[in-house]
């Protein structure tokens, strides 16, 4: 299958053989603060919303995609199959293949990235990768005694059974059980997690409010140059993400209290500035192969590269568990013969700018390199004036599922103008988990 | 926006409620249906002229039932006052007295269409006198048709026949119900240009159309219409309105480009899309335009420079980029409004704006014409949209209702047809002009 591609785009970067997947565009809600602008969206509404965008930017209605791949972090049960009835929603063909995927925050490049390998091996010509979350409409469970008792109850056959089953009922039972943040197998949220890990790199606040600044500062840059006209569509009436604080500064970031860590004492550095708040929201990337592209006169912004995921051992093995990129991107540039200085953008995810900055350090630190990447020398440091050049999560929020979808688009866009180079995307997840993946410039 | 005077007055005992009061009874408009007949009866030529006979092919051209004299007791569909040879004021006398005549047998949503000539100052004054009488007759006689018949001219430039391209193509348009709002206007055809479409369904079949303002309103009735028409339609608006605009993309199958158009680059913008998604462009619709209502007396800065620069300076600046671009063959209709003939109280900066637009298509068209194409511009009347719904009640009643000959508001889809006629090849006699859709109305809304 594979195409002789254009020897110009396919010789700098990997191996050849299969075929290019490459990034035509994308489209995003804006995402919003949990509980806000869209807090009765549900997931399905908001993907369908994202999905429409996508197809009405590019004109794909009535066509059937090779597959439509995505997911969601918080799931309701009755969402099963999310993606295809959000696909049944849109302006698509209704013969279009759709599934989920849930990989926590690494959802969205996992779901664009094995899209990609189909593409790359000729399997699709057309696929659609993406995500959403919403922590507003999230699903709420019956507690664990009332369903053993209901359960129990579906399984009696007789009046002695029933009555039997009903007595194990339990007035405590009928206290609803909402979803978590925390780990499942270490108890600490996702950001008691990272403060233990920000501490370690010894990761001031003072770094950490700069970053935080600085993806605020770059958003907002975006939006006035027109960056994200073609990357967004608005939905209920919210036409920028509602986390974006264009005018936030320094000093007013410096003044929040710490929201992680607190038996850090001084220690104790990340805040609900320099953390992500919880987010609403959606985004889609549509890929394709060049034939694809070329046939239906749409633009080639980037070649989807190569991926890889990454796990860290954060219950056992002393590893932070935002770390997992750190591992991943290694062995990323190993496959693709490229060290980390060989990129023009980075979009490291901010999950809280204690992950970007841990996973920079990480990469400088010798001893973390040698002893825990096998490497003989530290991959080094990065140009950070290419890192997070028109915001990330910290500015935008991060509807978890939606995040790669958001960067992978974002990033596209930004090699295409440039014209030349590649970028690296790093994205951590729960579960110590992350995927990391190489766009190059078309 | 449903104007539910109209179907009150229109249905069930509230019909003949309105009769036995006496009160103003619009009726709901003949509109075009593809597959509809042209006109809903035969057709009268009335006059002498070359451009009676030229008529009579073209209408027979087309299959329709034509005579050449009124009488007896059948309906009628449509008056033709072929008026071009009129050499004097006494010439019209016949003409004028016959479709008097003949206006009972008219059935509703009739059409009377006069063909004459302009007059100029090179003209004898009594063939000058003759000429101009028409526009007056015509006028007129818009005012005194009922059942939702109108009355409209066509003006031959000298030198161009009847059979020209684009007097078929204003002819064809103004029977049809495509026009059902225009009323006691005149088009004039001033080339023998124009390519007349193979389907008169599809009069913009293969065409690609970027539609400004396009996420609601008379920007997405015009996208539709346009697409129904047979053109791919490049829907374009502001960010903001980007979720309307998706779903009115969506809808007719186009492609929809989130730009503000003031920006300086938005030509650019427009013609990368077109061009890199689509291949070609060909139409043009300067639809996007905002109010910001205040007497003079109150205005301040932003209500006054905002409106002249989305309303008028961004499509100056787009038409000089298309030009530049040498794009040959396109069309661009601009939308003006009766507000910038008339004048209307707190809309000092919107009637400048519109009136500056009916100046740019006057003095744009020569450039124009240099690259096959043209350009013309609409200006609506009383049109019922999300806009026109904020009225005040008694004053949208008055706009809609009891100033126009019509005795209604128009609808999006009706400024849309005028749009759709003006961006298609037919019209490529027709330059430079600003065509009125207000159902005849008095002033300016």
């Amino acid at each position: 299958m594979a195409d002789p591609a254009s020897p110009a785009q396919s010789t700098t970067t990997g191996t050849t053989g299969p075929r290019p997947a490459v990034v035509i565009g994308g489209n995003r809600i804006p995402f919003a603060r949990s509980n806000g602008k869209y807090s009765t969206a549900s997931n399905q509404e908001m993907l369908t919303a994202a999905l429409d965008g996508l197809v009405a930017r590019f004109g794909l209605q009535g066509q059937r995609i090779g597959a439509v791949a995505a997911g969601a972090v918080l799931k309701h049960s009755k969402d099963f199959n999310l993606v295809r009835e959000s696909v049944l929603g849109t302006a698509l063909s209704p013969t279009t293949p759709a599934y989920d995927v849930q990989m926590a925050c690494a959802t969205g490049m996992e779901a664009i990235g094995s899209l990609a390998n189909k593409i790359r091996l000729g399997q699709i010509e057309s696929g659609i990768g993406g995500g959403v979350d919403t922590t507003s409409d999230a699903p709420i469970a019956v507690s664990e005694g009332l369903r053993a008792v209901l359960l129990e109850l579906t399984r009696a056959r007789t009046l002695q059974q029933r009555l039997s089953a009903l007595s194990k009922f339990r007035p405590k039972d009928l206290s609803p059980a909402a979803p978590g943040t925390g780990e499942p197998r270490t108890g600490l949220s996702m950001g008691d997690h990272q403060a233990v890990t920000t501490a370690a790199w010894g990761i001031t606040r003072q770094a950490q409010d700069e970053l935080a600044l600085a993806s605020h500062k770059n958003m907002a840059a975006a939006y006035d140059r027109h960056f994200f006209d073609d990357l967004i569509t608005p939905f209920r009436g919210v036409s920028r993400d509602t986390n974006l604080r264009p005018d936030s500064t320094l000093e007013k970031l410096g003044t929040l209290k710490p929201a992680f860590g607190k038996n850090l004492g001084d220690q104790a550095t990340m805040t609900a500035g320099n953390s992500t708040p919880l987010t609403d929201g959606a985004a889609t990337v549509l890929i394709g192969s060049e034939d694809y592209a070329r046939a239906h006169d749409l633009p080639m912004l980037a070649n989807f590269v190569d991926f890889e995921a990454g796990a860290a051992d954060f219950v056992n093995g002393g590893d932070g568990l935002l770390m997992a990129p750190a591992y991943a991107v290694p062995r990323l540039l190993a496959r693709n013969g490229l060290t980390l200085q060989d990129f023009d953008f980075y979009e490291i995810h901010e999950a809280f700018a204690g992950t970007v900055l841990s996973t920079l350090a990480a990469w400088e630190d010798e001893d973390f390199c040698r002893n825990n990447l096998g490497l003989e020398a530290p991959l080094g440091s990065i140009d950070r004036s290419r890192l997070n050049v028109n915001g990330s999560s910290l500015a935008a929020g991060h509807p978890f599922a939606a995040t790669g979808g958001r960067i992978v688009a974002t990033l596209a866009k930004m090699l295409h103008e440039k014209g030349s180079g590649r970028g690296l995307i790093s994205v951590c997840a729960a579960g110590g988990q992350g995927v990391v993946a190489i766009l190059e410039a078309r | 926006m449903a104007d539910n005077y109209l179907k009150l007055v229109n249905t069930g005992f509230t019909k003949d409620l309105a009769k036995t009061l006496g009160l103003p009874r619009p009726t709901i408009l003949r509109r075009y249906e593809p597959g509809k007949p042209l006109v809903p009866g035969p057709v009268v030529v009335l006059g002498a002229g070359s451009a009676a006979h030229d008529l009579t092919e073209t209408l027979l051209g087309w299959g329709l039932d034509v005579r050449r004299h009124a009488g007896g007791p059948e309906k009628l569909g449509a008056l033709i006052l072929a008026l071009d040879a009129v050499e004097a004021p006494g010439d019209l006398s016949a003409v004028a007295l016959e479709a008097g005549a003949a206006l009972r047998s008219l059935l509703p949503g009739g059409r009377v269409v006069s063909i004459s000539r302009p007059a100029t100052v090179n003209d004898a004054p009594a063939r000058s006198a003759a000429r101009m009488g028409v526009t007056g007759l015509l006028r007129s006689l818009g005012r005194e048709m009922r059942g939702g018949a109108t009355a409209n001219g066509i003006l031959l430039a000298e030198g161009i026949g009847a059979a020209a391209p684009s007097a078929a193509a204003a002819l064809h348009f103004l029977l049809s119900g495509r026009s059902a709002y225009v009323d006691g206007q005149f088009i004039n055809v001033e080339s023998e240009r124009g390519v007349l479409p193979a389907d008169w369904d599809q009069p913009l079949a293969g065409k690609v159309a970027v539609v400004t303002g396009a996420a609601r309103g008379i920007g997405a009735a015009i996208a539709r219409t346009l697409h129904r028409d047979g053109a791919t339609i490049v829907a374009v608006d502001v960010p903001q309105a980007g979720e309307s605009l998706a779903a009115v993309a969506n809808g007719i199958g186009g492609t929809a480009l989130q730009l503000d158009i003031t920006r300086d680059d938005a030509a650019a913008v427009i013609m990368e899309h077109a061009l890199g998604r689509h291949g070609q462009l060909d139409i043009v619709i300067h639809n996007a335009g905002i109010t910001r209502d205040k007497l003079l007396a109150n205005m301040d800065a932003a209500r006054w420079d905002s409106v002249i620069a989305v309303n008028i300076q961004s499509q100056l600046r787009m038409n000089e980029a298309f030009l530049a671009a040498d794009l040959q063959g396109l069309r661009i209709v601009s939308l003006a409004s009766t507000s910038g003939i008339a004048g209307n109280r707190g809309q000092t900066n919107y009637a400048t704006s519109k009136a500056g637009v009916m100046g740019m298509v006057a003095s744009t068209a020569s450039a124009m014409v240099e690259r096959d194409g043209g350009i013309n511009a609409v200006a609506p009347g009383f049109i019922e949209t999300e806009m026109t719904a904020k009225i005040p009640v008694a004053t949208r009643a008055v706009g809609r209702m009891l100033l126009p000959s019509l005795m209604q508001g128009g609808q999006p889809l009706d400024v849309a047809e005028a749009i759709g006629f003006l961006a298609s090849d037919a019209a490529g006699g027709i330059n430079g002009q600003t065509l009125r859709v207000c159902g005849q109305s008095l002033v300016g809304a």
